[in-house]
């Protein structure tokens, strides 16, 4: 009975010394975002003075620097264009990679079979190497770079080979194809039973890589980069970017920029938690 | 399925996507191979056929080296750091700490904040906050900005990337523990094992499957850095901090020498298939089943 007492006390004092630990690394880790938080309420003046005052301890709390980002930034006009971006890619590259991953899955055929090596091949091709010709191609020969649907086309090319490969996985172990055949016998043409029956279906799957694509999209710096330059046109990461080249002597306001473009962000991430956890996790795990 | 509709299928159900795939990844591609035997410059209409004169241009670009050179430091550290750290700190998180999901949830957050963004925050925190610190110690390590000394520049680049990449290799790692049969781990405590011996002989081998991953991962990332870098210290002091896939920018579009551009981002590609390639080799040799 003494024993089993030792014991827990000597395990409660570990778990308090674990998690004391946890916590003094957990804020170091916060300490960026908290730094930002205080600077963007206070004053250039202040900031200069001291980045570490706390709040209580100076006049000029105000929140002119988070007005003068909005407005500065194009604030609105950047959100409306990375989201249009982001949306339209990520329903454009799942419905086609859940279709392409389908066909693949349901014909043995020679095409499918180069398709799908093709695109696992490819997955290990990074960026920076596609990024010139594909600016001499879309720029000098077709000249089509500066609009939004050649983005969406791109991040939607882009993201294609580890969708279908993703697709690919589930719809081999998930979908048993009796289903489809029941479904025929009903009546179904190919299209109804793709749409009506199997992409129900692939929900799970489907939430995972609407996760992991809109988040990509959403974050990418270089190819909007490449692709973008009319300030009308501009995603949040450009024009943070172009703000931060502007302003960059103004601390306060840069600060509040930076809050603005983290805030969307974190609201949809302390809803979707879970989901997003897990659907990184399992885009990993693959 | 009935052949007869095979074509109709495939038009509909295959081609929207593959094309988008072979428009935006293989064509460029190829087309980029054809680059590095021209003298593009990105403006002209006509492309000479040059050889490999840009590969030549390549092994005489000094600056594509050192790049290079810190590139592969750079790796080294971040790989090993993040991996480290995440290791520990996942296995902190599944000791049936209270909280568990709300630190690592709280740990993930980097990962969803862009590069750029992250750069400049770090960016104030460096040359700003550091110093302000520095200044009201007097702790010497804080006395000047550390993104205006070399050395200093480079290991802010680290840890940067470190915060950034090990909240997603927590995760990894994290899944990769409570997966772990606790019978095992029992069995080798009733025969006697150390913490030690249980972490070397018995979790390490369990896991090799978590690290290979993250050793992917973090490998693929790190030889690719571009938004932190750019953000952060776009290369300053004097182009010290510039890591590779920053000076192959710089090479096609600044320099606008695309052909040489181009040959080293394929040279950078090569190298880091080759690198990853050998990794996931290695560590799979090594994943053993429960």
């Amino acid at each position: 009975m003494t024993q089993t007492t030792i014991g827990g006390t000597r395990k409660k004092v570990i778990n308090a010394l674990m998690m004391a630990g946890l916590i003094i690394v957990f804020i170091a880790y916060m300490f960026p975002f908290i730094m930002v938080i205080i600077n963007s309420l206070k004053q250039k003046r202040d900031i200069i003075k001291s980045p570490f005052s706390w709040l209580f301890t100076i006049k000029g709390l105000s929140f002119d620097n988070f007005v003068k980002a909005f407005t500065q930034m194009d604030f609105l006009n950047a959100f409306k264009n990375s989201l249009i971006v982001t949306v339209s890619a990520t329903v454009l590259v799942t419905l086609l990679a859940a279709m392409l991953a389908y066909y693949i899955v349901r014909h043995k055929n020679w095409i499918s079979s180069v398709t799908f090596s093709l695109m696992v091949a490819s997955m290990i091709i990074p960026f920076q190497a596609i990024m010139i010709p594909l600016v001499s191609i879309y720029g000098g020969t077709l000249n089509i770079l500066n609009h939004r649907l050649t983005l969406i086309f791109m991040h939607t090319g882009f993201s294609m080979a580890m969708s279908v490969f993703m697709f690919h996985g589930f719809l081999n172990g998930n979908i048993p194809i009796a289903l489809e055949e029941a479904a025929y016998i009903d009546g179904c043409t190919h299209s109804q039973t793709f749409f009506r029956i199997v992409f129900p279906l692939l929900k799970p799957i489907i939430s995972t890589m609407v996760i992991l694509n809109a988040l990509a999209f959403w974050n990418d710096f270089l190819l909007p980069s490449l692709v973008l330059t009319d300030k009308k046109l501009l995603t949040l990461p450009l024009s943070t970017y172009s703000f931060y080249g502007t302003y960059s002597a103004d601390y306060g306001t840069i600060m509040a920029g930076l809050l603005l473009c983290v805030i969307p962000i974190l609201i949809l991430y302390m809803v979707l938690q879970k989901q997003i956890i897990n659907g990184v996790v399992a885009g990993a795990v693959k | 399925m009935k052949s007869k509709s095979n074509g109709k299928d495939f038009c509909t159900f295959a081609l929207p996507g593959l094309f988008c795939f072979l428009a935006v990844v293989i064509v460029p591609f190829l087309y980029g191979v054809y680059l590095t035997l021209t003298d593009w410059n990105g403006v002209s209409r006509d492309k000479n056929f040059v050889g490999l004169k840009n590969f030549v241009g390549v092994i005489k670009d000094t600056q594509f080296w050192s790049s290079l050179l810190l590139t592969f430091r750079y790796v080294i550290f971040v790989v090993i750091i993040v991996n480290v750290i995440a290791f520990a700190i996942a296995w902190l998180l599944t000791r049936g700490i209270k909280g568990q999901n709300f630190f690592r949830a709280g740990f993930f957050t980097p990962n969803l904040i862009g590069g750029i963004v992250l750069g400049y925050i770090w960016q104030f925190v460096f040359s700003r906050v550091f110093v302000s610190i520095g200044d009201s110690t007097g702790w010497g390590a804080f006395e000047a900005s550390w993104l205006s000394d070399p050395g200093k520049a480079f290991a802010a680049l680290v840890i940067v990337s470190v915060w950034q990449l090990s909240g997603y290799m927590i995760l990894i790692y994290v899944a990769g523990f409570m997966g772990l049969s606790e019978d095992v781990l029992e069995a080798a405590s009733i025969d006697g094992a150390s913490g030690f011996i249980k972490l070397k002989n018995i979790i390490m081998p369990l896991m090799m499957s978590s690290v290979t991953i993250c050793l992917f991962l973090t490998l693929s990332r790190a030889f690719m850095v571009y938004d932190v870098n750019l953000s952060l210290t776009a290369g300053a002091p004097y182009g010290t901090t510039e890591m590779a896939a920053m000076h192959v920018y710089e090479k096609a579009f600044t320099s606008r020498q695309f052909g040489v551009g181009q040959a080293e981002a394929l040279v950078l590609f090569i190298i880091t298939a080759c690198i990853s390639g050998l990794q996931v080799y290695l560590t799979k040799k090594k994943e053993v089943e429960a």
